[in-house]
């Protein structure tokens, strides 16, 4: 099953999800199968043979009738208590007044997770990462920045959009550590194929250390390459979009980059965070993905050398 | 061809008589031909996009053009080909069905028509823009000025605003005609199933139909006068329901002339009436109305409150009754009939087999935690292709089967027939099937490409390879209809000995249709006559015990 999310769950919220998955499965397909079969089986055994005159004209039978409709009103009535059931079990209502622990917002083309209880509301931001703690159910608030998108994780749950102008919520929680994929899955755009993400559960320590070192500001570059990549992203304005705590960069709607090197994908999963692929990206951005809100830069391979030497430094 | 053209002034030419024609049966072929030529494109547009999902991380065709591929193939499909078909079939065969010279408002039919053309034509030339990118859902704040800032979304708008009209106006006349011009003796409820079902749908199309109309004249108020229904401080949800309280309306409204269809090829083609008349038919006044209330079922995942949830699970589940009981009615009709595997036989015993499949994947959305993991995904995709695909469009090719030697005098080609059945039944199931597995291993809809993850190069090529059979098989039918046209064997007034009004007037029907009408005393105006020792009128008591009244020589029938 390790090629099928939905039926590996790998979350006490996910696992209610799959085993009324295959229940409802089962029982649908025996409908199937009935159908299926009388259907092949009356076509066949009453073909025509070449018997003259006509058949038996049935007109039809009320009490047959009446005999499948509860029948089918019986199943139905059942799968729908099973499915309100199985809510409750993988989407408890949250607690009145309860404050998320993570807030994810929605971007074209990316997904961004802000942690508010690290050094004040969304000073720790990350992109294309959700970091949690193994074992330990989070509260989620979703949202947008733009138009309609939505967070599935299949090993993790259930899917929820976020819309922007409303605040949803949804709960996460990994049995174990490991990274779990996902994706947006409500058509939001151009790129809406690579809006991709990991939801990496660590070890409730590790977590905690993670956390810690996200919410320092960027160290400054030690080496002469990485110092020139600094200077050249202040002065080709890349703060404008993007912010980068520690060298007072601000900006808002492209990813933050505070610990880019931290991180294991570029751009909504479009390619891995390697130093190469670093430098595909930002040689042409609208080449790796057109339509990104990334203008492509005319960078000298001295200058991509240099930008990677500090983008890769920060750690 | 042989067509006979009543209502035209001598002086024209054959084209103009054509188009200036508003005779229902012109104008029924010409709503069937827009369907066919729009399904070319859609079709091309299928393969299209099939093709670069061939394989993982492809770049055949960008994401932008994908996008407004996929927004064309879906809009085309849905208002410009399933649409005017099952309109022009409704056109074709309601008056003939119930023994009626003409639809009840012969121009205005044809400005429906005419309507619903204008529309495919605007979809189309906004091509040449730049075409709408938002899907075929159009959903907002992606289908707002700042995200689409084309004019591609307004000639999308003006489209459907053009068909949207045209639709309405055309089910009216189904509803006055229906009403009006049933001839002598056949009371509404004893029009045939395919009659009936239009009847239905056409109240449908009249309620559902002007809730988009509205919904898109809020959105071009929000793109072009600045408003802000559902952006800059409007509801993006707004539009959702908007939307679908159209859109799940809008998909009965493409499935219940296809149930009528079915509902006429498998009793004749078992030799028995159909199982269950008043059943069948009611379920569709079931389902006519229920389709308002199941709508938000769409919208399991924006966030609505529990209760709101539970509720339209609830009435999604309580659709599936009605609609199990058509299926049960049909397979029901098989029992102890004497089966003939003619073409449109052969195309509604599929679609009983793909229609339930679909049905059982709708249920399994009903049952809402499901639908949180699968929406969205390939899953939905292979569900609403099931229904609609294996079932109306699989109805459809059963009409066309069982219709083409009223229509045009002669039958389609057998042994050509036939090949096409298996291929484009091999080719839809292979297209389609591995989708379900698609959205369970995660794959979302709408996607231009997709990461190399395991399996899903694997499924994906399959289902592109199959669309090809699809495409091959399709393509043999458009050549069997050319071919027949002219080299068809004859067929006569009744070739498949049906009991309905539209096979007592010769094929093709002259015009004005009938010189003369058989008593009609039953359902089976036909059946009587040829069984005038015991017509349907005479038969006791339909729903006894034994299954209505039997003859001793029929219990006696061997196949
Ligand atoms: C037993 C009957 C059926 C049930 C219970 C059912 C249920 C559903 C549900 C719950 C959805 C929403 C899935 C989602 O987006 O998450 C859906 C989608 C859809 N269904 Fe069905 N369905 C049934 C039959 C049909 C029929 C008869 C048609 C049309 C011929 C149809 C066409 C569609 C389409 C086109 C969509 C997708 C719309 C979109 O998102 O673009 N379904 N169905
Ligand atoms: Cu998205």
């Amino acid at each position: 099953m390790n090629a099928v999310p939905t039926l590996d769950p790998a979350s006490s919220l996910a696992w209610p999800l799959t085993r009324l998955m295959w229940i409802v499965f089962a029982l649908g397909g025996a409908v199937f199968v009935a159908v299926a079969t009388f259907t092949a089986y009356y076509a066949w055994r009453y073909r025509h043979r070449g018997a003259r005159g006509e058949p038996p004209q049935i007109f039809g039978n009320a009490r047959e009738e009446v005999l499948w409709m509860v029948g089918a009103a019986a199943l139905l009535a059942g799968l729908f208590a099973l499915a309100w059931w199985t809510m409750n079990r993988v989407d408890p209502a949250p607690p009145a007044g309860r404050t998320p622990d993570v807030i994810v917002t929605g971007h074209q083309w990316y997904w961004e997770a802000a942690y508010p209880a690290a050094g004040g509301r969304g000073a720790v931001r990350v992109a294309n990462e959700v970091h949690i703690p193994a074992g330990q159910r989070l509260l989620v608030e979703l949202r947008s920045a733009d138009v309609i998108h939505d967070l599935w994780l299949p090993r993790l749950g259930r899917k929820m959009d976020a819309v922007p102008g409303q605040s949803n919520w949804l709960w996460l929680e990994a049995d174990r550590p490991g990274r779990y994929g996902g994706t947006c899955a409500e058509f939001c755009g151009a790129q809406h194929a690579w809006m991709r993400l990991d939801v990496v559960a660590d070890a409730p320590e590790a977590f905690g250390a993670w956390l810690a070192a996200q919410a320092r500001s960027a160290a400054p570059p030690s080496v002469a390459a990485a110092q020139a990549g600094a200077a050249l992203f202040a002065r080709e304005g890349c703060g404008t979009c993007h912010a980068l705590r520690g060298v007072g960069a601000r900006g808002g709607p492209g990813p933050d980059l505070t610990h880019f090197a931290s991180r294991q994908i570029i751009a909504g999963g479009v390619l891995t965070n390697t130093p190469a692929n670093l430098r595909t990206w930002l040689r042409a951005p609208q080449a790796v993905k057109p339509g990104t809100r990334m203008p492509t830069y005319p960078l000298t391979d001295a200058d991509l050398g240099h930008l990677g030497a500090y983008l890769g430094g920060l750690k | 061809m042989s067509l006979i053209l009543p209502t035209s002034p001598p002086e024209s030419g054959r084209v103009a008589r054509w188009l200036a024609s508003t005779d229902h049966k012109a104008i029924g072929i010409l709503y069937v031909l827009t369907g066919m030529v729009f399904m070319l494109l859609g079709g091309l547009e299928a393969l299209a996009m099939r093709a670069q999902l061939a394989r993982p991380n492809a770049t055949l065709i960008t994401a932008q053009t994908y996008n407004e591929v996929f927004t064309l193939h879906g809009t085309t499909m849905i208002f410009f080909v399933v649409m005017p078909m099952l309109l022009g079939f409704s056109n074709y065969l309601v008056p003939l069905q119930i023994g009626a010279r003409d639809m009840a408002f012969p121009r205005l039919n044809a400005f429906g028509l005419w309507l619903t053309v204008m529309g495919g034509l605007l979809l189309y030339a906004s091509v040449l823009v730049g075409p709408a990118d938002a899907g075929w859902f159009s959903y907002a704040p992606l289908s707002e000025k700042p995200y689409a800032m084309g004019e591609g979304t307004d000639f999308w708008i003006a489209a459907l605003l053009f068909a949207g009209f045209g639709t309405t106006l055309t089910a009216i006349n189904v509803i006055v005609t229906a009403i009006r011009y049933r001839a002598p003796g056949m009371g509404l409820w004893q029009m045939p199933m395919f009659a009936w079902m239009a009847f239905v749908n056409a109240f449908i199309i009249t309620f559902a139909l002007p809730c988009l109309s509205a919904a898109l004249l809020m959105l071009e108020v929000d793109r072009r006068l600045g408003g802000h229904f559902f952006s800059h401080g409007g509801s993006a949800l707004l539009w959702q329901h908007y939307f679908w309280l159209f859109g799940h309306p809008e998909v009965y409204i493409m499935i219940l002339p296809a149930w009528g269809i079915i509902s006429e090829v498998i009793p004749v083609f078992s030799r028995k009436p159909i199982f269950g008349y008043e059943f069948v038919a009611g379920s569709s006044v079931a389902i006519a109305l229920l389709s308002f209330a199941v709508y938000a079922h769409h919208m399991f995942v924006v966030g609505l409150g529990r209760p709101v949830n539970l509720a339209f699970a609830a009435s999604t589940m309580l659709i599936a009754i009605p609609t199990g009981v058509k299926v049960a009615n049909w397979v029901a009709t098989l029992w102890k009939g004497s089966i003939r595997f003619e073409l449109p036989m052969l195309y509604a015993l599929a679609f009983i087999v793909q229609f339930t499949f679909g049905g059982v994947t709708g249920v399994s959305f009903a049952v809402l935690p499901i639908d949180w993991q699968v929406t969205d995904s390939y899953y939905v995709v292979a569900h609403m292709h099931y229904v609609l695909m294996g079932g109306t469009i699989f109805a459809l090719l059963s009409g066309l089967h069982y219709y083409f030697p009223k229509v045009t005098g002669r039958h389609l080609t057998r042994s050509l027939g036939m090949w096409s059945f298996w291929l484009v039944t091999l080719g839809f199931n292979g297209v389609f099937l591995v989708q379900h597995a698609l959205g369970l291993m995660g794959m979302p809809r709408r996607v231009y490409t997709y990461p190399d993850l395991p399996g899903w190069g694997l499924l994906n090529v399959l289902s592109t390879l199959s669309a090809g059979l699809l495409g091959v098989g399709m393509t043999m039918i458009l050549w069997n209809i050319l071919r027949s046209l002219r080299v068809g064997e004859v067929a006569g007034a009744n070739p498949w000995n049906a009991w309905t009004l539209e096979w007592w007037c010769a094929s093709p029907p002259p015009p004005g249709n009938f010189t003369d009408l058989p008593p009609i005393r039953s359902r089976r105006p036909l059946w009587d006559l040829a069984h005038p020792e015991d017509t349907d009128a005479d038969r006791p008591r339909r729903h006894d015990q034994t299954h209505g009244h039997i003859r001793p020589e029929e219990r006696e029938h061997h196949q």
